[in-house]
């Protein structure tokens, strides 16, 4: 299950907003092994578009590096999928590279409502889980 | 040349869990041909068949982005450093 505060929910859904419709992405840290995210990092998609996301690669050194500096690791992973459903296609599936992370699909293709949900992908297997929002995770 | 390779979460089965190992190479290729000697199996994450580097794997070396330094010709010197992240990327297509 992924929880996270209503702040950080709102945050992500904003920002898939703004950016509609092209795909926003970005990241939610938050201290190594507590499964707790806290950091929300806005991330440039480097590749502009609205059918594929890329962090910018000098961006994505200086995240890691900031990460490792906080003992902070990347607890969600989102992007939004403008035009399709919030579940992950095969280019996500393929291109997933943090096991522990949760993979955040929010779709805009609705302009009145959101789509906003949660996935385990690791090793090519995708397990969709529960979304708690909570008012505060401190 | 010794230098230290920053390796991420997904490609430390090849390491036993380390986030960094030490390693030898006048330039990335052969640092990775260094790399495979004792991490069987690394390599085949970073280069494809056709021996150049995965388009969705990043190398950086002390910050610079080697797709910009002559990608695995880039030259390494002693101290440096090399990390090692895949790219954090995907899509609806």
């Amino acid at each position: 299950m992924l929880t996270l505060s209503t702040a950080t929910y709102d945050a992500i859904v904003a920002h898939a907003r703004r950016d509609h419709p092209d795909e926003a992405c970005g990241v939610v840290a938050g201290p190594v092994g507590s499964d707790r995210p806290l950091r929300l990092i806005e991330m440039l998609n480097a590749a502009r578009s609205p059918t594929f996301y890329e962090f910018d690669s000098a961006d994505l050194l200086q995240l890691y590096k900031q990460m490792d500096a906080n003992d902070e690791e990347p607890v969600v992973v989102y992007h939004s999928h403008t035009a399709t459903e919030a579940y992950p296609s095969r280019t996500d599936i393929n291109l997933a590279s943090e096991p522990n992370a949760h993979y955040v699909l929010v779709s805009t293709r609705e302009p009145e409502s959101v789509e906003f949900r949660s996935f385990r992908i690791v090793d090519s297997v995708v397990t969709e889980e529960p979304v708690e929002v909570l008012a505060s995770l401190e | 040349m010794a230098v230290e390779v920053k390796i991420p979460t997904i490609l430390r089965t090849y390491t036993d869990g380390a986030k960094t190992v030490p390693g030898d190479g006048a330039n990335l290729s052969a640092l990775l041909d260094d790399l495979e000697s004792r991490h069987s199996g690394l390599k085949g994450r970073l280069v494809t068949e056709d021996g150049s580097l995965h388009r969705f794997v990043n190398v950086y070396v002390n910050d610079e982005d080697v797709r910009f330094t002559g990608s695995l010709d880039t030259k390494l010197a002693d101290g440096d450093s090399v990390t090692i992240l895949p790219a954090v990327a995907g899509g609806s297509c």
